[in-house]
C-alpha cells in the first residue's frame, strides 16, 4: 500500500521501520516533522521509544550515542546549523565509532527559506570521514533511511542523511516495507574504542583513516548509485540527491541523452566518476548547496577544465537549484515566461496578532529611544522578525544564545547598557552557558528572556524551560533582586517600561523574564504555562 | 499528461488544506503526484505557496518548471500574480477576488485585478463572499477547489471523499459546510463557463 508522506515523514517511518528505540532531536525547519511524525506515530502505536524533545542538538547527538552505545538503534533530527552545534560528539563519534545504528538526519536549507545560512552538511559528514547518503526523492528516503541503519551497523559508523528543503517539505507517494524489531540492549566486549584519551583515540583515528576505502567501495557498490550510459559522449553528468529529479525534468519520457551518474551514497565512487571522466567530453556536476562534488573532482582527475558547475558559473553559485537553472545549464532553450509584475509587494511573515513579543518590543522600543539603536542583541526565534519594520529593535541575530554573550563582550568593550533579548527555549538550548560567563564577570548586561513557553516558531513544541527560568538563573547565580518578572500585555506598558529602565541602570547582571504564552498555543497548554507562570 | 498547480495565498488562509486534499484524491485516484510547499517562518499573515504535480506517470521534479503550471489558484489577488514567471502559455488564472491588505504598500486593488484581467484564461471568483453567504467564511479556500475542479484531471468523486476523510473528525457540521462551499465553487464556475 502507497501513503502520502513528505520527506521528512519518509524519514522518520523509514527509521521506526529500521527499529530505533529512540529519536533524539531539537526543533529546526525544515526538518521538524522528522520527530513530529515519529511523537504521533509513538502515540498512536503505543511504542516503546524515546521521542521526547532534547534541549538541544548537542545533547541530543549524546544522548543517541548513549542509546548506540548500548547497542540499541537511535535516528537524530536537526537542521543544518544544528550540526554546528552537535559538532564536538559529531567529530568524535566518527572516532570512537558506534554499536547500535546511528543515523543523523540533517536538513539543509539551501536559498536559506527559513535560516541564517546555506552551508552544507555534506562538508561536516566529509570531515568526520563518515558516509553519507542523500536521497532523490520520498521512496528513496524511506528506503535509505533503512540501508543507512545497516551500513552504520556493518561499519560501526554514524551516516549522515542529507535532506535539503524541497524533499524535506514534498509530499509523494511512498510504499513502506515490513518492519524490523528492535535491537536487544548489548554491549561491545571491548569498550575501549568508546575511552577516547589520546592513547586510545589515536589508533581508533588510525582505524577510520584505513576505513576510508570500505567506505568507497560501499559506495561503489551501492544500489543508490546508478551510472547509465547515454549515447552522446559529449557530455557525462553527475546529478547527486535531489538535483537528479531536476535533470530527468528536462528530458521527456526518461531519455536522458548522456551518460548519467544518479548518485545517492557518498564518499564518491570514483571508479563511476572515471569512467564519466574517461569517456566524455565535459562533466556537468547537478548538486544542490555548495560544489562539494565538484571541488573533488578536480581533486580527482586535476583541473582539467572538463568539469564544469557551480565554479564555472554554469550553474548559480548560491542558491537552490531547479530545473530551470538545470536546463539552462544543459544549453536547453529557455521559456519565455510572463514577469511579475513591478507594483507586487513582498509580504514578510508578521508576528501574530496578540503575540507577548510585541508587548516586550513596544517596552524595548521606549529604551531605544534612549540608548539608540545598536545595543539590543537579538537572537533566534519568531522575535528575530524584531530585526525588521515596523519594530527594528533587534541589531545582531548570529545564532542560537549569541544575543547573550555578545552582549557581554559589547559590554566588556564598554558599551552599556547592552541589551539581550532571547527566547525561553533558544535560552535553555545554548544561552546558559552564557549567562553563567556573565554572573562570573558580573558584567553590566540586561537580559530579557521572551518567555511564550513554547518552540513557537517551528510550530509551538515543548520548551526545555517550561518553570524553569527562574531557578536556572538564581542557580547560575544572577541576584534575586535582578532576576524580574513582567508579563507583556498592552495594559501593563508603563509597568514594563519602568523596569526596563530600572534594570538597564543597573552595572550588572540583571534578567527579565517577560512572560505569556504563546497565542498559538492550544488552550490546554496555555492553561499549563499560565498555572506554571511567575506572573 | 502531468498537470501542474501552484497554490498561493496568506497563512491562514487554507491553502495547505486544498493541497491535501488534492494529495489525497490523487491516492484515491491511483495517479501520481508531488506536492511541495514553503512554510518555515510563515506565520498568519506571511506567503505561503505550493507546487501540486499530478500525472498517471512518474513525476521528477517537486518544484514546477517556469512557464508549465496549467493552473494557478490564489487565495488572494497579488498573491496570484507573484507566481506568473510559472504559468503556461494559455493557462488559467484563478483567483478569490477578495483581498488581504496586512502590508503598508498593498498596492491598488484595481490595479491588481485589471492585470489579471488582461490574461485571456481567467476567473476572479467573490470566494469569501461566497463562503460567507454558506455560513463558513473560512471555506472560501473549498470554494476555490470547487472552482479549479474542472481544470484538474482528478474526478469529482475522489476530490468529494478526500474532503469526507479530511474533515470527517472535524464533525458532521464541518464537514457539511466545506462540502457545500466545494460544490457552490463548482456551480460557479460553470455559471462562468
Amino acid at each position: 500500500m502507497r501513503h502520502i508522506v513528505m520527506g521528512d515523514e519518509a524519514v522518520a517511518q523509514g527509521a521506526l521501520d529500521a527499529g530505533i528505540s529512540g529519536v533524539y532531536a531539537y526543533p529546526g525547519t525544515p526538518s521538524t516533522e522528522i520527530t513530529e511524525y515519529i511523537q504521533k506515530y509513538k502515540k498512536e502505536h503505543h511504542l516503546d521509544i524515546h521521542a521526547s524533545w532534547s534541549t538541544n542538538e548537542k545533547t541530543a547527538l549524546e544522548a543517541a550515542l548513549g542509546m548506540s552505545y548500548a547497542g540499541k538503534r537511535a535516528l537524530v533530527a536537526m537542521k543544518h546549523v544544528g550540526l554546528n552545534v552537535a559538532m564536538d560528539a559529531f567529530m568524535n563519534m566518527a572516532i570512537s565509532g558506534i554499536h547500535g545504528g546511528l543515523v543523523i538526519a540533517v536538513a539543509d536549507d539551501p536559498s536559506m527559506h527559513s535560516s541564517q545560512n546555506e552551508q552544507d552538511s555534506r562538508y561536516l559528514a566529509h570531515f568526520a570521514k563518515i558516509p553519507i547518503f542523500e536521497p532523490s526523492n520520498q521512496q528513496e528516503a524511506y528506503d535509505g533511511v533503512r540501508h543507512a541503519f545497516n551500513i552504520s551497523e556493518q561499519l560501526e559508523l554514524p551516516v549522515l542523511l542529507r535532506l535539503v528543503t524541497r524533499l524535506a517539505h514534498s509530499r509523494s507517494l511512498v510504499t513502506f516495507n515490513v518492519p524490523d524489531k528492535q535491537n536487544e540492549k548489548s554491549f561491545i566486549p571491548n569498550i575501549d574504542r568508546f575511552k577516547m584519551i589520546p592513547s586510545k583515540a589515536r589508533p581508533q583515528y588510525d582505524k577510520l583513516v584505513a576505513k576510508t576505502q570500505v567506505l568507497r567501495s560501499c559506495a561503489e557498490e551501492s544500489p543508490f548509485n546508478q551510472l547509465s550510459i547515454g549515447h552522446d559522449f559529449s557530455l557525462g553528468i553527475v546529478a547527486s540527491g535531489i538535483a537528479y529529479n531536476y535533470l530527468m525534468e528536462n528530458f521527456e519520457h526518461n531519455k536522458c541523452p548522456y551518460s548519467v551518474l544518479k548518485l545517492s551514497q557518498y564518499p564518491l565512487p570514483y571508479e563511476q566518476l572515471k569512467y564519466l571522466n574517461d569517456t566524455c567530453k565535459q562533466i556537468l556536476v547537478l548538486e544542490d548547496g555548495y560544489p562539494f562534488i565538484e571541488e573533488q573532482l578536480h581533486d580527482f582527475f586535476g583541473n582539467n577544465n572538463k568539469v564544469i558547475g557551480k565554479l564555472t558559473r554554469h550553474l548559480n553559485r548560491t542558491g537552490e537549484l531547479n530545473p530551470d537553472v538545470v536546463a539552462k545549464a544543459l544549453g536547453l532553450k529557455e521559456i519565455v515566461n510572463v514577469e511579475v509584475p513591478a507594483f507586487v509587494q513582498p509580504r514578510p511573515p508578521q508576528l501574530c496578532e496578540g503575540c507577548g513579543h510585541i508587548d516586550t518590543f513596544n517596552a524595548l522600543e521606549e529604551i531605544q529611544k534612549i540608548i539608540g539603536n545598536k545595543q539590543i542583541f537579538g537572537d533566534i526565534g519568531c522575535y528575530a522578525l524584531g530585526a525588521l519594520p515596523p519594530y527594528n529593535i533587534i541589531s545582531t541575530l548570529i545564532d542560537m544564545g549569541s544575543s547573550i554573550t555578545m552582549a557581554k563582550g559589547a559590554a566588556d568593550a564598554g558599551v552599556f547598557p547592552a541589551i539581550a533579548i532571547i527566547g525561553d527555549s533558544t535560552f535553555t538550548h545554548s544561552g546558559m552557558t552564557g549567562l553563567l560567563d556573565c554572573v562570573n564577570d558580573n558584567a553590566p548586561v540586561t537580559i530579557v528572556i521572551s518567555d511564550n513557553s513554547a518552540i513557537a516558531m517551528t510550530g509551538g513544541q515543548d520548551s526545555s524551560a517550561l518553570a524553569k527560568l527562574k531557578n536556572i538563573c538564581l542557580g547560575l547565580g544572577v541576584e534575586p533582586k535582578h532576576v524580574r518578572i513582567m508579563e507583556p500585555l498592552p495594559k501593563n506598558h508603563e509597568k514594563n517600561v519602568a523596569l526596563l529602565k530600572e534594570e538597564i541602570n543597573y552595572k550588572g547582571v540583571s534578567v527579565i523574564i517577560s512572560q505569556r504564552a504563546c497565542v498559538r498555543l492550544p488552550i490546554d497548554r496555555k492553561k499549563i504555562a499560565k498555572e506554571l507562570s511567575y506572573v | 499528461m502531468t498537470t501542474n498547480i501552484i497554490l498561493a495565498g496568506v497563512g491562514g488562509q487554507g491553502v495547505l488544506t486544498v493541497a491535501s486534499i488534492l494529495d489525497l484524491a490523487c491516492l484515491n485516484n491511483g495517479l501520481f503526484f508531488k506536492q511541495s510547499e514553503v512554510h518555515g517562518m510563515s506565520q498568519r499573515g506571511g506567503v505561503v505557496y505550493s507546487h501540486v504535480r499530478i500525472s498517471d506517470d512518474v513525476i521528477y521534479s517537486d518544484i514546477i518548471p517556469l512557464g508549465h503550471a496549467d493552473v494557478i489558484l490564489a487565495t488572494e489577488p497579488m498573491e496570484l500574480l507573484r507566481y506568473l514567471p510559472f504559468l503556461k502559455k494559455d493557462g488559467w488564472l484563478l483567483t478569490d477576488s477578495e483581498t488581504f491588505e496586512n502590508i503598508a504598500n498593498y498596492p491598488q486593488k484595481e490595479r491588481i485585478l485589471d492585470t489579471i484581467k488582461t490574461f485571456p484564461n481567467h476567473m476572479i471568483i467573490d470566494a469569501s463572499e461566497i463562503a460567507q453567504k454558506i455560513g463558513n467564511a473560512k471555506a472560501s479556500n473549498l470554494v476555490m477547489l470547487g472552482v479549479v475542479s474542472n481544470h484538474i484531471p482528478i474526478k469529482e468523486r475522489a476530490l468529494r471523499a478526500a474532503i469526507k476523510s479530511l474533515f470527517d473528525k472535524k464533525g458532521d457540521r464541518v464537514l457539511e459546510l466545506n462540502l457545500k462551499a466545494f460544490d457552490a465553487g463548482r456551480e460557479y464556475a460553470m455559471e462562468l463557463v
